[in-house]
Order: C-alpha cells, then sequence, then structure tokens
C-alpha cells in the first residue's frame, strides 16, 4: 500500500506545488493526469524516491521513504519500485539478458536467470534476449524496459509518459501489457500520461 | 554479473579508446622496467667480477680502461708492465694474494688469459671436468665458452692475436683443452685460462715468423712483460697508502675497481635518468588521456549512471565502478608493459655483442611490484574526478531530459 500526506514541493526557482493526499491499495491501477508542467514527473520523483520533497511523507508498504539513509532508500527503491521511463534507457554495453541481470545485481539480489527468461517470453522478446540495445527497435526497446522494471518483483510499477512517442497501435499494445503484467506480477501501476488514449484502459484517476 | 562484468564490458564496447590508454601505460612501464632490470643487472655484473679485487695495478692510461680490460675484459690493456716491477710489488707485505694477467689473445672472440693458480683461488674456481692447465699450452675453458665453441677435453685449438676476431692466428702453436670449469656466474665463464709461459710462447713465434713487430716482440720476451696485476689486500688500511706507493714510485698505475665502476656508472647515470623522465612523462601523458576519456565519456554515461541508481545502485557503488575501471585499465596496461619490457631485453640480450656483459629478461626484481603499484595510482588519480561526478548527477533530471 502507497500512502502520501501534506506533500508539497518548491522548486529551486521558487514555484511551489502542493499535491494532493493519496491512497494506493495492492495491486491498485492508477492513472496520473494532468497537463505538462503540472508537476507529475516530479510527483513521479518523490514517490520513486529519486527527489526529496520540501514538504510531507512518502509511505510505501510502512516505510516512510525519506526517513531511510540515501544509502537504504536505493537499495529499497531497487527492491521494491519498478520504474519505466518515457524512453526507454538500457546500457548499451550490455546485452538484453545483462541488463536484466543488472538490475537484481543493483539492487544486491539474486539473479534469477529463468525467470529473467520466462519475463522476456511473456513480452514475447525471447528471441532478442542476447541483442545489443542498439540492434532492437524503439517498440522492443520499450518492451525489454518493462521487463527490466519487472525483474525484481517490484510491489510498485510506475511508467512516465509509457505511450507518448507511440502510434495507437503500440501505444495500445504497451497500455495492455502495463496492465496484465503489473496484475500477473502482484504489482500496483501508476502510469503518468496527458494521453486521452490511456484512459478508456484505466478507471482511478489521480488528477494534478 | 558484477562490478568487474559491467566495466570490462564498458571498456570493450569502447575499444579504440582503451587500447590506447593500455598501451600508453604499458610503453611508460616497459621503458621503466628495462631500465631498472638493464641497470640492476648491469651493476650486479660489474660488482661479482670484482668482487674481491681491491686494487688492479697496469700501464699507465686511463685507469677506466685498465679496470674495464682486466677486470671486465671488455676494452683494450692499457699496455704491458715489466714482470720484474710487477712481481716485486707481489712480494709486498700489505699484498695478500696478486694475480699476474697475460692478455693479448683470443679463441673466437673469447679471450685468451695467461696466470696462474692464484687466479682461480681469487675467483674460487673448480673444475667441471677435466683439470686445471698445468703445462705450456695447455687451457681450461670457462663453461660458456666450452658450451658455445663445442670444444672438447684433449681438442685443440689456434688462438688469435688481438682482442676480438680470427684476423692474426699462431699457426704454430696450438693449445689442448685440458679441463672445462663449473659454471661460476661470472666473467670467468667467458674465458680460456692458461699459463703465462703459453702467452709468452704464442708471441715468441711471431718473432721467428717475422711480422712487422718483430723488434717489438723481441723485446716483450726478453724482458718478460705481463699485462696487469690484479690484488688483493692484507688490510683496508693498504687502501690508502698502496696505491700512492705504485703510482709515485713506480712507472706502473693503480686503479680500484670500485672507484673506476662507480665512475663509469655516474657516466651511465646521465643516460638512464633522462629515459626515466622520458618514461615518467609518457606515464603522465597516460593519465592525461584516461582522465580526458573518462571525463568525456560521462556525458553519456551519466544516463547508465542515471539508470543505475534508479536500479538501486548506490552512489558509493557506481563511484567505485568509475573508478575500478580506470584502475583496470592502467593495471592491464602495467602488466601488458611490464611483459614487453622483459621481452624487449631478452631480445636485446640476444642481440648483444659483447658476450661478457649479456642481458638477460627471464629474471624479475621485487622494484617491478611498485611499477605496477604506480600504474594503480596512476588509474586511480585520472578517474578521481570523473568519478566524483556521480555526486553530483542529478538522476531525475537527467533521466526526464532526452537525450
Amino acid at each position: 500500500m502507497i500512502k502520501i500526506s501534506s506533500l508539497a514541493h518548491v522548486y529551486e526557482k521558487g514555484r511551489r506545488i502542493k499535491f494532493p493526499d493519496w491512497e494506493i491499495a495492492d495491486m491498485e491501477q492508477w492513472l496520473l493526469l494532468g497537463a505538462s508542467g503540472s508537476g507529475k514527473s516530479t510527483l513521479l520523483n518523490i514517490i520513486s524516491g529519486l527527489l526529496e520533497p520540501s514538504q510531507g511523507e512518502v509511505l510505501i508498504n510502512g516505510t516512510d521513504l525519506y526517513t531511510l539513509p540515501a544509502r537504504g532508500r536505493d537499495r529499497f527503491r531497487g527492491r521494491h519500485i519498478g520504474i519505466i521511463f518515457q524512453r526507454p534507457h538500457l546500457i548499451r554495453s550490455l546485452d538484453v539478458l545483462d541488463n536484466l541481470a543488472l538490475a537484481a545485481v543493483m539492487a544486491e539480489l539474486p539473479v534469477d536467470h529463468e525467470r529473467n527468461l520466462s519475463l522476456l517470453h511473456d513480452l514475447d522478446i525471447a528471441e532478442l534476449a542476447e541483442n545489443y540495445p542498439d540492434q532492437l527497435s524503439q517498440g522492443q526497446l520499450q518492451r525489454v524496459s518493462v521487463a527490466r522494471a519487472l525483474v525484481n518483483k517490484p510491489d510498485l510499477l510506475i511508467a512516465d509518459e509509457p505511450t507518448s512517442s507511440l502510434d495507437d497501435e503500440n501505444a495500445n499494445q504497451v497500455i495492455q501489457l502495463l496492465t496484465t503484467q503489473a496484475k500477473d506480477n502482484g504489482a500496483a501501476l501508476i502510469i503518468a500520461t496527458h494521453d486521452r488514449r490511456v484512459r478508456d484502459h484505466i478507471t482511478k484517476t489521480y488528477l494534478l | 554479473m558484477n562490478i568487474f562484468k559491467i566495466s570490462s564490458k564498458n571498456l570493450v564496447r569502447n575499444k579504440l579508446t582503451t587500447i590506447l590508454n593500455i598501451i600508453l601505460v604499458a610503453f611508460g612501464v616497459s621503458i621503466l622496467s628495462i631500465l631498472f632490470l638493464a641497470s640492476t643487472q648491469i651493476s650486479s655484473k660489474l660488482e661479482k667480477n670484482a668482487k674481491d679485487i681491491d686494487l688492479v695495478v697496469g700501464a699507465k692510461g686511463s685507469p677506466l680502461q685498465l679496470i674495464l680490460s682486466s677486470v671486465y675484459h671488455i676494452d683494450y690493456p692499457t699496455g704491458n708492465i715489466p714482470a720484474k716491477d710487477a712481481y716485486k710489488l707481489m712480494q709486498n707485505p700489505m699484498v695478500k694474494r696478486a694475480v699476474p694477467l697475460a692478455l693479448g689473445d683470443n679463441y673466437n672472440g673469447y679471450r685468451i688469459v695467461g696466470t696462474d693458480s692464484t687466479f682461480s683461488n681469487l675467483y674460487g674456481l673448480s673444475i667441471q671436468k677435466g683439470s686445471f692447465w698445468h703445462k705450456d699450452l695447455e687451457a681450461t675453458l670457462g663453461n660458456t665458452v666450452a658450451l658455445t665453441s663445442g670444444l672438447k677435453i684433449g681438442d685443440f685449438f689456434f688462438g688469435a692475436h688481438g682482442l676480438t676476431g680470427n684476423g692474426d692466428v699462431h699457426k704454430q702453436h696450438a693449445y689442448q683443452v685440458k679441463g672445462i670449469l663449473k659454471p661460476q656466474g661470472n666473467i670467468t665463464d667467458n674465458l680460456i685460462l692458461t699459463n703465462i709461459g703459453s702467452v709468452y710462447k704464442m708471441h715468441e713465434e711471431k718473432h721467428v715468423e717475422g711480422h712487422s713487430n718483430v723488434s717489438e716482440g723481441a723485446k716483450e720476451i726478453n724482458d718478460k712483460q705481463i699485462t696487469a696485476l690484479l690484488i688483493q689486500y692484507k688490510s683496508p688500511m693498504s687502501v690508502i697508502l698502496f696505491p700512492r706507493m705504485v703510482n709515485q714510485s713506480t712507472s706502473m698505475q693503480a686503479a680500484s675497481p670500485a672507484m673506476e665502476s662507480a665512475r663509469l656508472f655516474s657516466l651511465i647515470g646521465v643516460g638512464i635518468d633522462t629515459l626515466q623522465w622520458f618514461a615518467i612523462f609518457i606515464m603522465g601523458i597516460a593519465a592525461l588521456s584516461i582522465f580526458i576519456s573518462l571525463y568525456n565519456a560521462m556525458k553519456e554515461r551519466k544516463y547508465d549512471l542515471a539508470i543505475m541508481r534508479c536500479l538501486g545502485a548506490s552512489k558509493s557503488k557506481l563511484f567505485f565502478l568509475v573508478m575500478f575501471e580506470g584502475v583496470l585499465v592502467t593495471f592491464i596496461g602495467a602488466c601488458l608493459g611490464l611483459l614487453i619490457g622483459h621481452i624487449a631485453l631478452e631480445v636485446i640480450g640476444a642481440y648483444q655483442e659483447s658476450s661478457q656483459a649479456k642481458l638477460t629478461g627471464f629474471t624479475t626484481i621485487p622494484q617491478e611490484v611498485y611499477l605496477i603499484w604506480i600504474g594503480l595510482f596512476i588509474g586511480a588519480l585520472a578517474s578521481l574526478i570523473p568519478a566524483m561526478q556521480i555526486y553530483k548527477v542529478d538522476i531525475a533530471e537527467t533521466l526526464t531530459k532526452n537525450r
């Protein structure tokens, strides 16, 4: 269960955003809506423990993220939160399977190759396991980054504008992928978007 | 999957830069290792060959030349001294042991040394096969001479006049091999030992043959001359008195191997110093190159590092990752450099003409460990600033911005 309360952030330039309180139960799927510049990315960064808010608290499964030391917060993020970025960033010197293994290594968890392979299989990219990122298409990269976010069986999956650069068909696929994968892996899901196409699939919305 | 694999994969991805950096480090380290190895080998050889010889008495001329010719058997002798005067010095109470040397001939570039049994006592020689020389025209071969010439006990061979080359062979008298010495690890491995009488006999023949220097050759025998005298003192007290006595009251000169080889080394030292600075300069360039390539790569790697942070890596882990990459490059470079240094020295040794001071790459010296440490230090130093940037990168901002 994820809970944020009385959260606010002050930007360096002095602008201040107040975020409404929010409670996400286990395995719930939410949309985070808002126009560009409304602070969607900021909120996601705060929830994922990358950006310390000026005020308020973030509770994930009873752990107050910002009372953890920086190092503990990094490890907590690695083990409990899977993040999918608008642009799929993979490590270019490692092949797909090593990119997945990296997620476990960085979170200081044992590498489970069987699971990683079956993840790739579920995402229909099993044959790409030994390819390098620069051999993959944008859509394939996106799938690998979804797989990577799921490697450590996270409690929460966060996707930041996953569809903005995709056409209708691909956008639909990615949303399907995210919702089913989140369900299958027992994770709650937050999709931040200003894309109307996403709204048909997920009913709960949090508006900024 | 560990830090080592991530680093090495990244290094392989940037092959050209990595190779350039490795080569720079290897080049610097190999020059330094060649210098270290060569100078320790030379100085240990100089020391070993001059062991137990306190003073050399020979004809007037350059003292360095006297030492080089009669202790290290490299240069030409300064001339001859009257045997009469030499024997007088040998009786001096300050002298514990005096070894007369008569040089002048060679066999295939190996010097034939006319001397007496004191020579084998001085160098602690022992026989591997056969016996020491007893009569005129009997010879005992150093181990290396026997190995390379293929001469066996009972074989005959002709000496040639001069210290190198086979130009002027003394065909009238042949030496007979009486024995072969055990390997000594010093200059005696490369010498052919005989008695002084044999050397006189050789040059007597020259006279009969009617060579150009008839009168000189005849005089040499009539007056009985030898080339030099190796002297060991009874007590260290004589260090000051004895050479002064020789230099002032006789027509001969005295030279100390210790002093002359120190002087020789200080002459070579200038060259060694220059090369050393050159190598250090190259190592500096290597450090700069590693720094620049890591620093530039950080622009691109920021994304990789930000992702790793997102995946749960702490700042200190990534700091270590970047440091490790730099150190890995210099470590490989340093090991490669040592290898190149050893191989190069072995090759130099193989092409060397003077068999007396052959260099070899098949030895190691403890200082070489320092070269590896220096390599690691340079790697750490060069990657420190790029690695520090880990602490400055704002992951959230890096990842939301497009590449």
